[in-house]
């Protein structure tokens, strides 16, 4: 059952390294970050990784294998022929840290410019009543285990660093779209125009739909189809359709 | 002189599971600058794990519920040995600690009429669970997470700084509690990506850490679950109550062998879920034990009446407390009546449509086809116990979450002792979480202002001691010391083989001495490499904290010559009346004589619980758990 792979993993920090060879055991039904651990424990005790629940629950362990990016938790061994070289490096978008470890902190500084939910004015705690059909919407984009693997993958900024300061990405324009579809969400009472800021302040309008945030989800998310294109629906409705525009405004005056 | 990173702060909360951040967000509500400090990634806590729900007796479901009847399932889950002020008050604040997430922006499922559903599950008298499909620890992590950003928003506005009075330091762990003179002080750590050091120096330090269970093998929890909390309590002079309850959730993975252990969650069976043997037997009819007879089905077509028409049948015994059920697995297996793999059959395929189980179990659906290529909708998934909570915990006061004896320290979530008595119900954690997450921020925050200019100090001394405690690892004497990976792996076997889910005198007297041997290896272990993200060196310091803690689970579980809950002896297999008042306390010996401190074993009286409670029981139920002489008028 067991067996020895070929692993090339990448070692090294922010000033430079390299992939570095591997032969390792790898035992029926193990996933790679079972051998990333194994090399731990026996050849490589100082090799970084992050990793938290082993479950595809936290979304930590997050890298590119062969290329691909991947929950190393969720990536079978069994995926690879017994020959093939499997070979894992960090997610690319991000400066490394340590080997497979990298500084994810721009996704952190990023949601702190989303607006929080805003709730609704008059309604007590235990008071909120909302149909399962009104809240499906926004309790799929909470799925998201925020792994960054959408982030890591989107073309805007996988290797245009320079597009970072204007554009959140995938994972927090869905965000703004979960609050925007949110049944109660109270932000328009606020004054806050959801749909707005994400054209204006996060970029939405970078997004041309490849879906390649959708096709390396470990959630199996929708986020093109079901998050980022009704966005820009909305989005485009609102500005270039003027009875769109001009019932907003009557509403608005109403309360 | 060492060199750390100096921060002051009012509160700062160790661990930013649900706990820790509940407790962040009310200390700073109430004004405090707060400071929390966690080993991952900010939303990554071992909380998001959790699956069934938060129990909570909103009454949306059945409207016969109520807190008392919330409390009163508690306490025969605890087999009445968890602390019943606790139990009390967890039972009266879970609602309020559910509806508030709401505001949060918490996106529960619903029941027709728009309120938060809830589901039932092992031991809770009816449907109590609110929850998201089976992530509902996603959501709770989640919610509190935004509600963190949303101050801190606040703050920007205010102050022109988000982290002006709220701050995590993520990838932080904290590996001492420092004081001045009997007060806490503030704390030591590494950050993680450095390898720095840094000192918090703060009045008020709220633990909240979580559990134990990688110091057993198969485990559901994550690398976290180190006992941290657990080891800071006790270094810093607390004592740790009821630490022999060790839940075995009944249902983990068993096959493949690298994913032994994950949690398949209880909705499976509150769901509808049946186990069975490898004679297609329900077994657990065979497994009511008498003092929950009462309360569950003694045939299948009752116990199936039960889901559409609970008014009129009985429980099925798949939804009894969790003990009872992992006890019955383990005895199948060890009957030979087991599935292939050395676990039993959990199935719903024959019991829901394919799109109801997608539907209502997500995660496991997708969990069980990605790791094992198992189908739940065709075919049964093989299960069997695996470590996943653990009981005891800091010696606390009920009401504060203050830790006995050592002022300024709180403790909430799985790391404080107490609540959950000998075995805790699932969906308790969750709402315990919240319930006393939220009154240790307030008790904590109340007690760094009552101090006005009267502040602890942190001695340098201790900053020296702690900085050089950390380091050793890098200059183990014999070159290149010892492997932590191979310790902490020994450290696992032993635990698991000799104080797991059934246990011997002789087993456990054999676990202490190699408890021992394994601490002075500890010691010498050695690590490579440098500072920055060295995941050896971390192990190598993570150590000293499973030790300390499996000593005292299995001083205390040697002591015990009784079986309850979370602790189950062959050799004394019937709970004893004699033993539900008794609490075992362990402390330090000496903690000055590191580095090989002794543990402490006494004993103290479960404080009497108040009448008016104790008439939520019939005299009946409680004369199987309690001596004549405590119930005589």
């Amino acid at each position: 059952m067991s067996y020895k792979a070929h692993f090339r993993v990448w070692r090294g920090n922010a000033a430079g390294g390299e992939l570095r060879d591997y032969d390792v055991e790898v035992n029926e039904g193990e996933v790679v970050l079972d051998v990333i651990h194994r090399l731990q424990a026996t050849t490589a005790p100082d090799l970084a990784v992050r990793w938290n629940c082993k479950a595809g629950k936290c979304g930590s362990c997050s890298a590119e294998v062969n290329g691909r990016p991947r929950l190393m938790c969720m990536t079978r061994m069994s995926v690879f022929t017994e020959a093939e070289t499997v070979t894992v490096t960090p997610m690319r978008a991000f400066p490394v840290v340590r080997d497979l470890v990298t500084d994810v902190s721009f996704n952190y500084a990023t949601a702190r410019d989303v607006p929080a939910f805003v709730p609704p004015a008059g309604l007590a705690a235990g008071e909120y009543r909302m149909r399962q059909q009104d809240v499906e919407r926004s309790q799929e984009f909470r799925k998201c285990i925020e792994c960054f693997l959408c982030q890591n993958v989107c073309h805007v900024i996988r290797d245009h660093e320079e597009n970072k300061p204007v554009f959140a990405g995938p994972r927090f324009l869905m965000r703004i779209a979960e609050l925007d579809m949110h049944p109660l969400d109270a932000a328009a009472e606020q004054g806050l125009d959801r749909q707005r800021t994400a054209q204006e302040t996060h970029g939405l309008g970078y997004c041309n739909i490849t879906k390649c945030c959708t096709e390396v989800c470990p959630e199996h998310i929708k986020i093109t189809d079901n998050a980022l294109i009704p966005l820009k629906e909305r989005v485009v409705d609102r500005r270039y359709d003027p009875l769109v525009w001009l019932g907003s405004k009557i509403r608005r005056r109403r309360d | 002189m060492t060199e750390a990173e100096h921060h002051t702060y009012d509160v700062v909360v160790v661990g930013a599971g649900g706990a820790g951040l509940r407790a962040a967000i009310e200390a700073r509500s109430q004004g405090m600058r707060t400071a929390v400090i966690c080993k991952s990634l900010f939303g990554k806590a071992h909380t998001v794990m959790a699956e069934g729900g938060i129990a909570a007796s909103m009454g949306n479901v059945n409207a016969g519920d109520n807190w008392q009847v919330h409390f009163r399932d508690t306490m025969r889950g605890g087999k009445f040995l968890n602390h019943w002020r606790m139990a009390e008050l967890h039972a009266r604040e879970a609602p309020d600690r559910v509806w508030e997430l709401e505001t949060w922006g918490a996106l529960f499922d619903r029941t027709k009429d728009g309120r938060i559903s809830q589901r039932n599950f092992g031991g809770h008298e009816y449907p109590r669970l609110a929850h998201v499909g089976d992530r509902t620890g996603l959501e709770l992590i989640r919610t509190l997470q935004q509600r963190v950003v949303a101050l801190q928003q606040q703050d920007a506005e205010e102050y022109g700084d988000p982290e002006a009075r709220l701050r995590v330091f993520q990838e932080c762990t904290v590996t001492r509690v420092l004081k001045d003179g009997q007060r806490v002080g503030g704390v030591f750590g590494y950050a993680r990506e450095s390898g720095r050091f840094f000192v918090v120096s703060a009045p008020a330090v709220v633990l909240a850490t979580g559990g134990i269970g990688k110091s057993y093998r198969v485990t559901s929890n994550s690398w976290e679950y180190t006992g941290d909390g657990h080891a800071l309590a006790l270094l810093a002079g607390a004592a740790l109550v009821n630490m022999e309850f060790v839940q075995f959730h009944p249902t983990g993975m068993v096959w493949p062998p690298s994913v032994k252990g994950i949690l398949v969650t209880e909705s499976v069976r509150g769901d509808g879920g049946v186990l069975r043997n490898s004679e297609n037997r329900r077994f657990m009819f065979d497994y009511v034990p008498d003092v929950f007879r009462k309360h569950y089905a003694q045939t299948e077509q009752e116990a199936d009446g039960w889901y559409t028409d609970p008014d009129r049948h009985r429980r099925p015994p798949e939804l009894l407390p969790r003990d009872e059920v992992a006890r019955a697995i383990n005895a199948e297996v060890k009957a030979g009546r087991g599935s292939p793999h050395g676990g039993v059959f959990l199935d719903v395929s024959t019991r829901m449509s394919a799109q109801e189980i997608v539907r209502r179990l997500p995660s496991m659906h997708h969990q069980f086809k990605e790791l094992a290529d198992v189908d739940i909708t065709a075919e049964p998934m093989e299960v069997g116990p695996t470590c996943h909570y653990v009981m005891g915990g800091v010696d606390v006061d009920p009401d504060t979450a203050a830790a006995v004896g050592v002022p300024g320290l709180y403790a909430a979530g799985e790391v404080a002792g107490g609540m959950h008595g000998s075995n805790r119900l699932g969906g308790n954690s969750l709402s315990d979480l919240l319930v006393f997450g939220r009154r240790a921020g307030l008790h904590a925050a109340r007690y760094a202002a009552a101090l006005g200019p009267d502040r602890p100090a942190v001695p340098a001394q201790q900053v020296e001691t702690a900085a050089a405690e950390a380091l050793r690892p890098f200059s183990a004497e014999d070159s290149p010391g010892e492997n932590p990976y191979g310790v902490h792996q020994e450290l696992q076997q032993t635990m698991n083989d000799l104080v797991g889910i059934i246990r011997r005198e002789e087993e456990m007297r054999q676990a202490l001495e190699r408890l021992s041997a394994l601490r002075c290896r500890a010691g010498r272990a050695g690590v490579e490499g440098h500072r920055q993200f060295n995941p050896g060196w971390h192990l190598a310091l993570d150590l000293r904290n499973m030790l300390l803690v499996s000593e005292c689970v299995a001083r205390a579980a040697l002591e015990r010559t009784e079986s309850r809950g979370g602790h189950t002896r062959d050799d004394h297999p019937e709970m004893a009346r004699s033993w539900r008042g008794v609490n075992l306390l362990c402390t330090l010996d000496d903690v000055a004589q590191e580095p090989e401190p002794g543990i402490r074993l006494t004993r103290r009286q479960n404080p009497p619980m108040r009448s008016d409670l104790l008439a939520l029981f019939e005299r009946e139920e409680l004369g199987k758990y309690y001596t004549d002489e405590e119930l005589a008028p």
